[in-house]
């Protein structure tokens, strides 16, 4: 029995549950009684038809993905560039850079819940600038943008790491070769090693496009979905729907679609980034 | 290999911004330290200086307010038994199925590789029914389990890609001295596994001392609440008292900042080779 103990926890905990949710889809069920009735494709209707906050989570989540995405990798990978210099203190920084990422996303967003509120209007009264002394969290854009700085905080020192562990892994000849032939830093980065990394690109924008579209954590602790349901992701808006209204079939609907799109947007993701790879 | 690079002018001036960029970095982190010993008047006046006056009573307020000690040994009792399991099971898995490539253990694979595309919330509405069902609510045990079955494909899936590099000679020549299955495994197997172990321990134990859902899902008991539980009641009873609000963070904050200080090395080498290879 090597296999049988794993097959059991995974098809009691991820594939039962995933295939019920099939049938609980079509149904109505609150979660707490016994009673399940079948509504048909009454759910799927009711989404698509009349549930306009579920469209606006997603509208949002493609907001909020696009930026962090392209923000976080194009942090990390610039502190990558940056550290694997011959810095005396790069290997220090490295690790600071790395540190939001072993702190659960709740308590980061909670921290900058703080620095945001607190920590930016003292900022503000003493340098004056007005950046700081916008009203942060209270709008749907400080908001939105306040819940893309966090997340390009926290993953651009993973992505870090990726990007560094890529960049020197690079065939050294490619790079001397160009440099023999008198190729200047930018002409460097953009024929040799941008092209060289590329798995490393694939990876990370994968990470960075499945976290950031599923974000919950971050977005309970640090916005709640607010001001006025602005920044609710579709992870929370799926969380409400079935914890808090108890619309337990109508939140198994939505999750659903959620992975649906979830699993063909990292599959489009990961096709299209291999296309593009070099191969050595 | 090449000489050492030159200390020049423009490394100096890389250096410098590299560490401004660190500074600023890291800023979040002085607030809320700074703060989180401040009185609350205090706090109110200059969130941004340093304090009139260090009052760690602070954190002894928090401390038993949020029974720290039993939130710690919560987390503590589910990131270790759910890593010894996810280590146990997910290795054995992964050998079988490497070593017996028939079309069932194929499928399998394939079938535990692509779980990894459904998102959590596409499970937990029916988790939390399955789950009462079969007596995992306000558990730590259970929680464990429910930790077995949706850790196992990312840890199948390291270990199945590691062990394609151990020779299969070893086990054979063990396996002609008499040794059963489960012998060659753990006694031979297993032992060579351990830089992907490692890995996988680290990975795992930033996962589930961190995870928040998962927990608020199965756990309600207040006795076997996990720090990040226990630090959401609590700041949702405290929004407002910064002054213990940030206490309780740094608590809550503190083991893994600790723990990934110690042992950084590993960790990061562990993401690197992870990703390299996936």
């Amino acid at each position: 029995m090597f296999v049988g103990p794993a097959l059991l926890f995974f098809s009691l905990i991820v594939l039962a549950p995933f295939l019920m949710s099939f049938y609980y889809s079509l149904t109505v069920w609150n979660g707490v009684t016994a009673r399940v009735d079948w509504a048909g494709l009454n759910n799927f209707r009711q989404i698509f038809l009349e549930d306009s906050a579920f469209r606006d989570s997603f509208w949002f989540t493609a907001r909020y993905t696009l930026a962090a995405v392209v923000l976080a990798n194009a942090v990390g990978f610039g502190l990558a560039l940056l550290l694997t210099q011959p810095l005396k203190t790069r290997n220090w920084l490295r690790t600071l850079f790395f540190l939001p990422n072993v702190i659960a996303g709740l308590l980061l967003g909670f921290i900058w819940s703080f620095i945001f509120v607190k920590g930016f209007a003292a900022v503000g009264k003493w340098t004056g600038i007005g950046f700081f002394e916008l009203p942060w969290l209270g709008t749907s854009a400080t908001a939105f943008w306040g819940m893309v700085i966090v997340s390009v905080w926290q993953m651009s020192g993973y992505l870090m790491v990726i990007y560094i562990a890529a960049i020197l892994n690079m065939p050294r000849d490619y790079v001397e070769a160009a440099r023999i032939d008198g190729a200047g830093r930018f002409q460097l980065l953009g024929r040799i090693v941008i092209p060289l990394v590329m798995p490393a690109f694939t990876v990370c924008l994968f990470l960075a496009l499945s976290w950031s579209f599923k974000v919950f954590d971050l977005n309970l602790s640090l916005t709640k979905g607010g001001p006025f349901g602005s920044t609710e992701s579709v992870a929370l808006n799926i969380y409400k729907e079935a914890f808090q209204n108890n619309r337990y079939g109508l939140g198994t609907a939505k999750s659903l679609i959620f992975f649906v799109i979830v699993a063909a947007l990292t599959s489009l993701q990961v096709m299209y980034t291999k296309r593009k790879e070099v191969e050595v | 290999m090449e000489q050492a690079p030159r200390y020049t002018a423009r490394l100096f001036a890389l250096e410098l911004a590299a560490v401004l960029i660190a500074l600023l970095f890291i800023v979040p982190f002085y607030f809320v330290l700074v703060n989180s010993v401040k009185s609350f008047g205090d706090l109110m006046r200059n969130a941004a200086g340093w304090p009139e006056a260090f009052r760690l009573d602070n954190y002894t307020r928090v401390w038993n307010i949020m029974q720290y000690p039993r939130a710690f040994l919560n987390s503590l009792i589910v990131t270790v038994l759910s890593n010894a399991g996810l280590v146990v099971v997910s290795s054995m898995a992964a050998y079988r199925i490497l070593r017996r490539p028939s079309r069932f253990n194929r499928a399998l694979f394939v079938l535990f590789v692509a779980a990894m595309v459904i998102p959590f919330q596409s499970i937990m509405i029916p988790l939390v029914k399955v789950a009462s069902e079969i007596g995992l609510m306000d558990s730590r045990l259970g929680l464990t389990v429910c930790y077995f079955g949706f850790g196992v494909s990312l840890n199948l899936f390291l270990y199945h890609g590691f062990m394609k590099s151990i020779p299969l000679e070893i086990e054979e020549s063990a396996v002609v001295d008499g040794c059963t299955p489960y012998g060659v495994f753990w006694k031979i197997v297993f032992p060579l596994l351990k830089p992907m172990t490692i890995t996988a321990l680290l990975l795992n134990s930033l996962w589930i001392w961190n995870d928040f859902l998962l927990p608020s899902l199965v756990l309600h008991d207040a006795g076997v609440r996990t720090i990040p539980l226990q630090t959401f009641s609590f700041f949702g009873q405290y929004t407002k008292q910064w002054d213990l609000a940030l206490a309780g963070l740094v608590l809550g904050v503190a083991p893994m900042t600790l723990f990934f200080l110690l042992m950084q090395k590993h960790i990061i080498a562990g993401i690197s080779a992870g990703a390299v290879k996936g």
